[in-house]
This record gives C-alpha cells, sequence and structure tokens, in this order.
C-alpha cells in the first residue's frame, strides 16, 4: 500500500496550522494518523498537504477546571487517557480508552483525530456523546465550540469544516452520585465497533435515574445518543436484569447498518447487551459514589 | 525532506518524500530488514517498532513524522552475539516457527515488559491483539512473554490449569 | 549452543533457526535488495469476468521511472500458458491460462498488465495511470447456480461449468446399505471456502546473468525444485542455467507451492531487461491471487443401526475449482475421498465428486489439504449420527473403530490405511480430559441453564504422498521419495543436503539432531543445506507433512551410511578391523579401551588422502546418500502413511450474543515418533490455531458481482491471541513401521481435528434446543440466530401436540444461515 504524493509540513504552532488550512487547497491535519495513514496508503484520501500537528505539546494533555470542568487536549493519546490521574473519577475513559484498536494504535491515535474521523464505528465518539461534551474548533481567525449533540453529521462527517482544527475536548462533569461506564462488541476483524454502549448517569439520593444519557458506536451510519432509552429509565431505579434487557432490545433511534459482519437484527441485540451491562455497570459506580 | 532522528542509538539524516513509509525507510533505505510488512490495514503488528520508547506500527507512519525523534528497530535488542532475556525465552519457550511475525511480537512484548508492571495471561493476550501469528497459535509466544512479564501476586496462569 | 552429544533424535533441542530470526536477522524475499533492482507491480482485474477491450498504457510509460510495460498481446507470441495441472491423457480438463490476461478476465485479481519500475513507490504511482477498458460480463461465484443451464460460462470451450464429476467407492453398495439401515440422516454440509493468508506474501526478486545464461530466482515458494523445473520449461530456459532458491520463507501452508504466473513474470522480466527485478505480492492482492482452499459443500447421507454399527455412506461432493486449475486443483476430490469412511469400518461408500468452475480464486492445498475435509465430513456426521440416535459420541466411535489387527485395512473408496491404533490416542485424550467428569459437569451446568457442550474427533489422516507416473503441472512429479546426502569435511564437519524446504516447521533443526544423533556429534558443526537448486537439485520441497516421513527417513539412512563408513575408516586409523567400535561425542572409540579412540578430524583427513592411502575398497571422502521412498501399498491414486489423533473440547456458548468460549481444547495426536517434541507440539498449536479459525470466524466472501469482500485482515478474520484456548497438548507414539525413521507427520495433524471438535462442541451445547448442525464458520451472528430460531421452534413444538419420533426428525429446526458455498 503505497500513498499517492503529498506535501507535508511540521506545524510550529497551532496558528501556522490553521493558517495553512485556511490557504492551502486539499491540505488535510495529521494527528496520529491511525484512521488517515490508512486511507491515505490505500489511495481513499488523496490530500494535496498533510500539516502534521504531531509536535504541538500544547494540544496534549489533562486538565481540570472548576465545578467538575474537564478538558482534554485533542493530542492526547488513547494509551494516556487509560488510568490517568485526573480521570480516575471518571471510568468511561479507562473503559473506552482501553478497547481501542491494540496497543500500538493507542500508543499513536489521539481523541481529537477519532473524534474528527466520525467513523460510526469508534469508540470516542460514543463516549462523547455520553458525557455531553463539546469541543473547541479554531480556524484561522475565529474559534467556536460545537456540542456533542451538534457535532456528528453523516457518516464520516463531522462538523470540523475543512479549515477547522480541533484543539480541545471539555467536559463537565458531575462527581457526586454519578458513574459512567462503556462495554463495546467488536468486529472480530477490524476491532471496531459492531456495538457499543457509553452510558453517563447520576442518581439521587434515593439511587433513583435523575439522569442518563447513552452514546451508541458502531449501529447506526452515525453515532448517536439514545434519547429514547434515557427517557424511559429516568426517574426510576435500577429495572430488573430482565427488564433492563427488554428495555435495551428497543433502543427507537436504532437504524442499523447491515454488512457481512453482522445484520440489523444482531447488532441490535448486541446493543442490547452492552447497552445492560454499560448501564448497569453506570449504576453500580453511581450508587457507590 | 529533510530529516534528523536517532535509530538505535545512532544519529541518522536524510532526505526523504513524505509520502515514504517509515516502514520502508527502514528496510529499503537503512537496511534495518528485521522489522516486516505483512499487511495493507495496519494491522498485522509485523511491522512494529519503538518509536520514543512506545510499540507503534511502522507502516502506519510517515518517515517524516519520526523528525527528532528516537528509534528503536529488533536489530537493537541483541547484546553483541547474545539473544536479550525476552529473545531468549521466545527460543526456549519454541515462540517462533516462521519468524515473520516473530520481530513485530518481540517489539510489542518488549514495551509491555518495559513497563514493569504485572499481568495475567488474558491481559498478555489482548495486549498482543495488534499483532496476528499464522504460525504458533500464540501460546509459546505467551510462554515466552510471562517470562518478563510479571505475574499478579497469587495469581495461576494457564500453563496451570 | 547446545552440549557436546546433547542433540538426540525425540529431545526438546532449542531450534537452530531462531537466534538468526528472532534478531531480525532473517532473509525473506523481501530483505533481498539487488544492484540496480527494478520493481513490478501487476494491474490485476477489479472485475470477475468481464473482456478486455483496450489497454492504454501511454501515460504510464510516459512517467518518469518506468522502464517497461506488458500486456497479454506484449506476450502472446512469446510465452505459452501458465503452467496448471495435467495428467496426459486423462479426462481432467485444462483449460489454458495466459500469464497476462488476453481478451478476457475471469477473476478478481487475474493479472493484466504488468509495470516495471526504478522502485516500488513509482511502479505503483504508474499502475494509477494505466486505463484497462472492460465490458464487464455476468459472473457467477456460486457454485451451484454455476451449474444451472442459464450460468454464464467460465470457459466457453468447456460448454459447461462442470470441470468434471467422478463417483468414488461403491454405489450400489451404498443404495443397499442405507435402504437396510435402522435410521439415515441427512446433511447438507458446507465446508467454506477459506483463505490461507501466512504472514509473509508471496514475493520473487530474479535476476539474469546474460554472460553465461544465469537465471536466478529467490522466491518464497514451498518447492523451489518442483519450481526449476517448470519455470525451465516455460521460459524455455537451459534448467541447468536456472537456479531457484527459497531463502526465508514466512509461512507457506500450502499456496507456496503452486506455480504461479506472476512469480513466473517476474523471472522473465528479469531475462528479458536482463536487470534483477523484484515483486512482492500486497496482502490485498495476495488474497485474491494466492490459491484459497477447501470451499466444498457435501449432501451427506448416512445410515446407522440402532446398535451403533454404521452400515453406510452416500455424499455428493461439490468442489469449487475456481476460474483456472492451480498445481493440485482438481486432486482435491481424490485426496477428499482417501479418508472420508475416517477411522471407521463403513461397510459400504461412494462419493460423487462434482468439481465446479467459477468466477473465483483456483482453490488449491491449504494445510491438511483433502484430509482436513474428510475430517471434517466424517467427524462432523458420526456426531450426528450419535445424537440422532441417543448414543455417547465417544460410544459410537469405539464401537466403529478399525481394529489394529484389521491393517492395511483398505476402505470402501480403494484407499489403503497402512497403520492405525486409534484407541491409543482416544484413551490417552479421555484421561486427560477425565471425560466421565466432564458429562457431569455439563449435565450440572444444564440444569441451570447453560449451554455447555462437549466436542469429540478422532480424525485420521494422512502423511506424506507418492504420486503414480506423470503428473501435477504438465511434467512435475510429486515423487513419494527425498534423496539427502550427508558429508564429513575437512575438518569433520558435516553437511546435511535435503530437498525439503523449510518455512517455520523446524526441518532445519530435526534433521540436525537426526544426524547428530547417529553419528554422536554436535549441532554446532552441522550445516543443512537446502532449498537452493545449485546446492540441493534433487527434492519435491516441502507439502502435505512429507519433509521428515521422507526426507527425514532418507537423512537417517545417509547418515547410517556415513557413520558405517566412519567406522570403517576408524578402525583402519585403529587398526582393531576386529574390534567392537562405539560412536561417542565425536569420536570413534573401541568398546572397553577408551584410549584407543580417533577424533572426526582424524577420520575426515584420512578420507582426503589419495587412494593407496585408503583402506580396502574404500574411495576417498565421505559422502554418503541414500533415496527413501515410500512404499507402494496398494493400485491407487496416491498413498499415503496414516496418521491419527483424538482432540476433544469444552465450549460454553453465550445465547446473548452468540459468541463461544473455548472452556477447554485436548490434542492427542499420534506422530509415530516425535523427532523433537517441542517442535511437534508447535505444529499442532499452529494446526489446531488454523482449524479453529476456519471453524469460527474466517471465510472468503464472493459477492454475486465475484467481488471478494473479504480481501483485507479489516474483513477476513483470522484468529489472534485473545481467540486461542490455551491447548492440552500431548502424542502418543506408535512407531510406523513403513518407514525408516518411525515418523507418521504432525504439520497438519492439527487442523483436521479442530474443525470438527469445534462444530461437535457447539452443536452438542446447543442440542437441549434440537439443533443438530450449524454450517461453519460459527460466528457469533449465525450461532445466535440458530438459537434464536432453535428457542422459537422450542416455544412453537411446546405449544402444539406430541409428534411421533420420525416427524419431529423431519421437524428438526434447521437454523437460517447464509450458504455460502
Amino acid at each position: 500500500m503505497i500513498p499517492s504524493q503529498f506535501d507535508y509540513i511540521a506545524a510550529q504552532s497551532v496558528e501556522q496550522a490553521t493558517r495553512l488550512l485556511e490557504q492551502t487547497q486539499g491540505a488535510k491535519i495529521l494527528a496520529g494518523g491511525m484512521s488517515l495513514l490508512p486511507a491515505v496508503k490505500a489511495r481513499l484520501n488523496e490530500p494535496g498537504l498533510l500539516i502534521d500537528i504531531g509536535k504541538l505539546d500544547e494540544l496534549v494533555g489533562v486538565s481540570t477546571g472548576w465545578l467538575g470542568r474537564l478538558k482534554i487536549g485533542a493530542m492526547s493519546t488513547h494509551v494516556s487517557l487509560i488510568d490517568h490521574p485526573d480521570l480516575t473519577a471518571q471510568p468511561i475513559f479507562s473503559d473506552a480508552a482501553r478497547v481501542i484498536a491494540d496497543v500500538q494504535v493507542r500508543n499513536r491515535g489521539t481523541i481529537g483525530g477519532s473524534l474528527s474521523y466520525a467513523d460510526p464505528a469508534a469508540d470516542w465518539p460514543a463516549v462523547f456523546l455520553a458525557l455531553e461534551g463539546e469541543v473547541l474548533l479554531r480556524s484561522h481567525k475565529k474559534k467556536r465550540k460545537v456540542k456533542a449533540e451538534d457535532f456528528f453529521i453523516s457518516m464520516m462527517t463531522s462538523a470540523v469544516a475543512s479549515n477547522e482544527l480541533l484543539t480541545e475536548v471539555a467536559f463537565s462533569l458531575d462527581s457526586k452520585r454519578a458513574g459512567n461506564a462503556y462495554i463495546k462488541h467488536r468486529q472480530p476483524a477490524s476491532g471496531l465497533a459492531l456495538a457499543g454502549a457509553a452510558v453517563n448517569l447520576v442518581v439521587d439520593k434515593k439511587q433513583r435515574i435523575e439522569k442518563i444519557n447513552m452514546g451508541v458506536s458502531g449501529v447506526n451510519a452515525m453515532p448517536f445518543l439514545a434519547r429514547s432509552l434515557s427517557e424511559k429509565l429516568q426517574g426510576g431505579v435500577l429495572p430488573s436484569e430482565d427488564a433492563l434487557q427488554k428495555l435495551c432490545a428497543q433502543v427507537d433511534e436504532c437504524d442499523p447498518l447491515e454488512d457481512l459482519h453482522g445484520g440489523a437484527d444482531y447488532r441490535r441485540a448486541l446493543l442490547a447487551n452492552a447497552a445492560s451491562r454499560s448501564i448497569t455497570l453506570a449504576y453500580q459506580r453511581a450508587t457507590a459514589a | 525532506m529533510n530529516i534528523s532522528l536517532t535509530i538505535n542509538g545512532e544519529p541518522v539524516t536524510a532526505d526523504v518524500e513524505p509520502r515514504l513509509l517509515l516502514a520502508h525507510f527502514l528496510r529499503d533505505h537503512r537496511r534495518l530488514t528485521g522489522t516486516h510488512v505483512g499487511c495493507d490495514t495496519s494491522q498485522c503488528g509485523a511491522c512494529t517498532i519503538h518509536f520514543n520508547g512506545k510499540a507503534i506500527k511502522s507502516c502506519t507512519m510517515l518517515a517524516v513524522q519520526a523528525d527528532g525523534g528516537e528509534v528503536c528497530t529488533i536489530e537493537q535488542l541483541a547484546q553483541g552475539r547474545l539473544l536479550n532475556p525476552l529473545q531468549q525465552a521466545f527460543q526456549d519457550e519454541h515462540g517462533l516457527q516462521c519468524g515473520f511475525c516473530t520481530p513485530g511480537m518481540v517489539m510489542t512484548i518488549a514495551e509491555l515488559e518495559s513497563r514493569g508492571e504485572p499481568m495475567t495471561d488474558a491481559e498478555i493476550r489482548e495486549a498482543l491483539e495488534g499483532n496476528r501469528c499464522r504460525c504458533t497459535g500464540y501460546q509459546n509466544i505467551v510462554k515466552a512473554a510471562r517470562k518478563v512479564i510479571p505475574e499478579p501476586v497469587g495469581y495461576r496462569g494457564e500453563a496451570s490449569a | 549452543m547446545s552440549e557436546a552429544g546433547k542433540a538426540k533424535m525425540g529431545q526438546p533441542m532449542n531450534r537452530l533457526e531462531d537466534p538468526k530470526l528472532v534478531t531480525g536477522n532473517g532473509c525473506y524475499v523481501d530483505d533481498i535488495k539487488r544492484d540496480g533492482m527494478l520493481h513490478l507491480d501487476f494491474l490485476r482485474s477489479p472485475y470477475a469476468h468481464a473482456d478486455i477491450l483496450s489497454i492504454d498504457t501511454d501515460a504510464a510509460l510516459a512517467l518518469p521511472g518506468v522502464v517497461a510495460i506488458y500486456t497479454g498481446a506484449d506476450l502472446a507470441d512469446k510465452l505459452g500458458p501458465v503452467p496448471s495441472f495435467s495428467v496426459p491423457g486423462n479426462f481432467f480438463n485444462t483449460p489454458d491460462m495466459h500469464m497476462l490476461a488476453l481478451d478476457k478476465v475471469r477473476f478478481v485479481g487475474e493479472m493484466v498488465v504488468a509495470v516495471v519500475a526504478s522502485d516500488r513507490y513509482i511502479a505503483r504511482d504508474a499502475r494509477e495511470l494505466i486505463k484497462v477498458n472492460y465490458k464487464p460480463l455476468p459472473a457467477v461465484t456460486d457454485i451451484e447456480k454455476a451449474l444451472l443451464d442459464d450460468a454464464p460460462l467460465v470457459h466457453e470451450s468447456m460448454g459447461s461449468n462442470r470441470a468434471f464429476m467422478i463417483p468414488i467407492g461403491d454405489a450400489e453398495g451404498a443404495a443397499k446399505a442405507l435402504e437396510g439401515a435402522d435410521v439415515v440422516v441427512k446433511e447438507r454440509l458446507i465446508n467454506q471456502r477459506v483463505i490461507p493468508n501466512p504472514m509473509e506474501t508471496r514475493g520473487v526478486v530474479a535476476e539474469y546473468s546474460p554472460w553465461d545464461n544465469e537465471l536466478t530466482a529467490w522466491i518464497s515458494t514451498q518447492a523451489p525444485q518442483n519450481l526449476r523445473r517448470d519455470f525451465a520449461k516455460f521460459l524455455d530456459h537451459p534448467d541447468a542455467k536456472l537456479r531457484v532458491i527459497a531463502p526465508d520463507v514466512g509461512g507457506g501452508f500450502g499456496p507456496k507451492g503452486a506455480v504461479y504466473p506472476d512469480e513466473l513474470m517476474t523471472v522473465y522480466v528479469a531475462r528479458e531487461l536482463a536487470r534483477p527485478v523484484k515483486w512482492i505480492e500486497e496482502r490485498q492482492e495476495s488474497m485474491m491471487a494466492t490459491t484459497h482452499a477447501r470451499g466444498q459443500v457435501y449432501d451427506v447421507e448416512m445410515g446407522v443401526n440402532r446398535d451403533g454399527s454404521i452400515q453406510g455412506l452416500r455424499i455428493h461432493m461439490l468442489a469449487h475449482m475456481g476460474a483456472h486449475y492451480g498445481a493440485n486443483t482438481p486432486v482435491t476430490a481424490m485426496v477428499t475421498a482417501a479418508c472420508i469412511t475416517g477411522a471407521y469400518k463403513i461397510p459400504h461408500a461412494v462419493l460423487n465428486a462434482e468439481s465446479v468452475f467459477t468466477h473465483t480464486t483456483c482453490i488449491d492445498a491449504y494445510r491438511g489439504f483433502g484430509r482436513t475435509e474428510s475430517s471434517y465430513l466424517i467427524e462432523r456426521m458420526v456426531n450426528r449420527l450419535a445424537q440422532e440416535i441417543d448414543m455417547d459420541p465417544v460410544e459410537l466411535r469405539h464401537k466403529n473403530f478399525i481394529q489394529p489387527d484389521e491393517f492395511p485395512y483398505i476402505t470402501p473408496m480403494n484407499n489403503t490405511y497402512d497403520d492405525g491404533h486409534y484407541e491409543v490416542s482416544m484413551s490417552r485424550a479421555l484421561e486427560m480430559a477425565d471425560y466421565d467428569a466432564l458429562r457431569e459437569q455439563q449435565r450440572v451446568f444444564r440444569a441451570k441453564g447453560r449451554y455447555v457442550g462437549i466436542g469429540v474427533s478422532s480424525h485420521v489422516w494422512r502423511a506424506s504422498f507418492r504420486m503414480p507416473d506423470t503428473h501435477g503441472t504438465d511434467n512435475w512429479c510429486i515423487g513419494g521419495w527425498e534423496k539427502s546426502t550427508v558429508t564429513v569435511s575437512d575438518n569433520g564437519g558435516v553437511t546435511v543436503t535435503i530437498g525439503t524446504c523449510s518455512m517455520g516447521q523446524g526441518i532445519a533443526t530435526a534433521t540436525a539432531q537426526v544426524v547428530a544423533d547417529v553419528l554422536s556429534i554436535d549441532t554446532d558443526n552441522i550445516k543443512i543445506v537446502e532449498k537452493d537448486t545449485f546446492a540441493a537439485p534433487f527434492g519435491n520441497g516441502s507439502m502435505g507433512s512429507r519433509s521428515m516421513v521422507t526426507g527425514g527417513s532418507a537423512t537417517l539412512l545417509a547418515a547410517k551410511k556415513a557413520r558405517a563408513k566412519i567406522l570403517r575408516l576408524a578402525a583402519h586409523l585403529l587398526d582393531s578391523v576386529d574390534d567392537e567400535l562405539e560412536l561417542k561425542d565425536g569420536c570413534v572409540l573401541v568398546v572397553g579401551q577408551p584410549e584407543k579412540s580417533v577424533s572426526l578430524f582424524d577420520i575426515a583427513r584420512l578420507s582426503l588422502r589419495g587412494q593407496e592411502e585408503q583402506p580396502l575398497n574404500e574411495e576417498p571422502t565421505i559422502e554418503e546418500s541414500a533415496v527413501y521412498e515410500i512404499p507402494k501399498f496398494a493400485p491407487e491414486f496416491a498413498t499415503h502413511t496414516a496418521a491419527w489423533g483424538t482432540h476433544l473440547c469444552l465450549v460454553e456458548v453465550q445465547p446473548a450474543t452468540g459468541k463461544i468460549d473455548i472452556l477447554r481444547y485436548i490434542a492427542v495426536d499420534d506422530v509415530g515418533r516425535a523427532i523433537n517434541p517441542k517442535i511437534c507440539a508447535g505444529q499442532i498449536h499452529g494446526g489446531v490455531a488454523q482449524g479453529l479459525g476456519q471453524a469460527l470466524m474466517e471465510e472468503a466472501v464472493y459477492d454475486d458481482d465475484g467481488q471478494l469482500l473479504t480481501s483485507s485482515f479489516l474483513d477476513y478474520c483470522t484468529p489472534k491471541a485473545t481467540d486461542m484456548p490455551w491447548l492440552e497438548v500431548d502424542f502418543t507414539e506408535t512407531p510406523n513401521p513403513t518407514n525408516a525413521l518411525g515418523v507418521r507427520g504432525v504439520g497438519e495433524s492439527g487442523t483436521c481435528g479442530a474443525s470438527p471438535v469445534l462444530v461437535n462442541a457447539v452443536v452438542d451445547a446447543l442440542s437441549p434446543l434440537g439443533v443438530t448442525h450449524i454450517d461453519m464458520p460459527l460466528k457469533p451472528e449465525k450461532v445466535w440466530k440458530a438459537i434464536q430460531q432453535a428457542q422459537g421452534d422450542v416455544q412453537e413444538a411446546s405449544r402444539h401436540s406430541q409428534k411421533t419420533p420420525r416427524d419431529s426428525q423431519q421437524a428438526q429446526p434447521r437454523p437460517q444461515q447464509e450458504q455460502h458455498a
């Protein structure tokens, strides 16, 4: 697999990267390269210029702020988010990072890259949705924030415009009586999600679910929030195993992809399994907190 | 484009095309042919090397991205003519047959070893998801890894079952 | 480094090949770089069936760095059709395949244009600039659809997609037997098409020296001598001047034993351009261009009496050929037939084999070739029968095993098994598993509603082979012999020249162990010469588990001859013609008088002196050769030596997801004699992995237009470390009386056992639901659907009134599954 020819520059600053994006036709941002480079090698993607942001240390790292505000730099690698000391209260990050691809990919792949690429079978998009995150997008002259619910436009298309760079992902997370989890069923060949359920919930003092969001990967052509499921679960305690399984088998927003790795019914069944286990785990974590 | 990097402890400079894959740079330009290319889709792991101390797939990296960094390939591990303990473990446990996936396997396990953390057999297997083998069925590879990666306290592994 | 005298047969010594490989100092074909080397890339057909209307290479030729471009038209007058399977004067039709497609393409991946450039990046760019104008035609990839009257023909000249149809066995006897049996089970089994996928794809570096007309080709192959033979003829090159070298080979498994047009083309171009040329297959290319495997559909009827005695077997088999023949393609049916009755005394059996062309990659040998297919069929059906008559599958096997005193045994397919002690491996496997306790455990789990199953397979296969007369690709004769030459050189160093081909199976080490044992020397001073036709001109390569059976036996005989000469020369040196001598640690000693000894160094030196200094009747030099040939047991197509094993596994099926957990896997195989038990175990591990791969996850899928949907590891799933259970492996060693070494072959036993044992276990797990069969691969979705349907049927059945047992049989839920044939 040999790429076609392209120009390359290692950006020295965010400013330089965005300026080049603005000014150069056919320019693309190269983050970890774990999604982009395989496509470039297969000549499915033929950029004119690759702007490598791999040296921009300012885009790396986790910072915590007031009131549960959490910021993760776009170039933070997946492996860096496993057991990160600032993320211990949010185990969903380790849950998800651990099951992305493999050791080698986790060492290079980035959360910003994963979100921008918007592969429906990737893991961070579902987590991003469940945690109601927000990204910061910078272009040459402007910056803007986009909420998770507005971020995924269509298959493999995010809100990141061709002249924009995703620089950070931010979350406002509850820590009291909150719990989250991610459980995924892998497509056995590629390791991507056939069905993944990212759950974030908060319980009240009586252990009733006050808020619950579930982001789904792998099932539809886009990652999505299972709002219908949230509505059914809100206000009550965790249903029994059977009841929960039944609810998770009826996610209205499902419009499953079909390919030789899984038909619609099977993806629904896998989602039911992943979702009920993820909700149960998130609930256990919330009630233990 | 000019790049400068360290390969197996040696400073190297070269003028390369931006599209040149790091794996090809190492194999064809530097004649370090121990790193192998086994697939097109970044899955088989035969091309695994260390970049800045971490196991990565050199087929999914451009040589230009390695500018300023530190590359370590399989060729660096042996100590003169002595196999390093992991390589010796591979031989002792018969963890290789055709040898094509082996350098990549060794490099991934070397990173696990460098972490110094105990791992169960299942965790070792999971950590090898990015390395495919068609010859060994993985059993002896896990046994070899087991020799350099500590077990959790009180753990009974697959071999003792 | 081994200790002196430690390298003996039977020892699990470390492999001599390893230090080089584990340090990254192996030399695989892509590691070879020659001065001025060019790179070859192929433009291959994106269509399964199409006319080629025009090819425009102008833009590609104009790209700087492009040296040459070839199309089918360029070669039409220069090269004949690609060698493929043929037997003179027989009924196997062999439609010609051009090296580069001339006016038509017949499968996705067929070569159309060859581009030669100064480096591989430019070659790839040039490929992009070539414009081929195709007229797509209807294609057929399904084996049954290919036999319909209106099916598009793969080869117009044949008038049909049916390559041939042969009955093997006794049709009348089988029909009567089935009529008379108490119970007849009918089942349709699919042995799906798989892609072998060694970790190293194929490749060639070829170079030509015009001044001495010598052509050298390094090829990732299993059979360098066979390739030299075929290439010399095809390229019209004197074969004494054609050298084929197999460097380190990253896995072969069968497909690398074939003769390929891309390899031929690379060698041709090197000669034409008088420049070294390299071609390395990309993975996607490999999945289309390297031969596929299995691809058979069986309609089986098997009759058994209530007492468990199997009465008869009738099979109608459809076998994919692909779009053209490879080296072994048409013999798949015969090889499958050879062990189709397995370990059992089945008095009457018939196999009607229909071999069919489709617009797909050709099917050829892959680990287990024919024997994996037959093991799967018979072991699956025996379990099917056991389930039908409610008998324990182990007991059913005991009842029908061919007994040791019944060998040599001629099967109803007219194949001879030379030997068999099935109870030995079976009882060891049962002991390791604690079978009764396992069944009790299953009862307990079942009572809790868990789907736990136990699978058994008692596979019989045959290692090595001997073909009669001339057969195979053109003049390729796969002899059942190997020649080995043991040479003791100037300083007592020993060289062993063999004709087999290491590709990871540890032949060099095992061979060294044989010689070290016989000559009582260390392996440090043994050199194995193999895989280079200049140095080892005679041989048939490695395939079919033949290497130690034939090559190892030849080495043993040659080493013994060398030993005898060493002793004669030693006797002369020690002036002890009548004394008893022994070899120990590289010296020859007089027994009881250890001070009277002479070293191999001195003996070697004597052997190099003039004739008059040699003992009477001896010539200078110690160079002893021996040929070992498998005895011809019977007048059948190919004779082999028998091997067998018993595998057992315990699985649990997760109904919510259809996933299968393998809780235990036990493999007991009879290898005759384990020259190196560590290497033997490794062969079982690898074979089981490939067998489980087929059983659980691997499948080559074509769509109706002939597109290969599974052409990368993103879609074609080979087992990863997390997919493999811990394997409990043991061997029984019943010496094989028919070869000098006493070995039985081990490479293919794993694949023969693993696929039926896994399917048997899963069906056993789901049998409370009434499931009687699920086709491979047992992908979780397929298993989940089978459970869904069976649960639905169970609910349905419980709502209806009782049926008679016969009716219930007919109403067995047949899981909905995609029939990928």
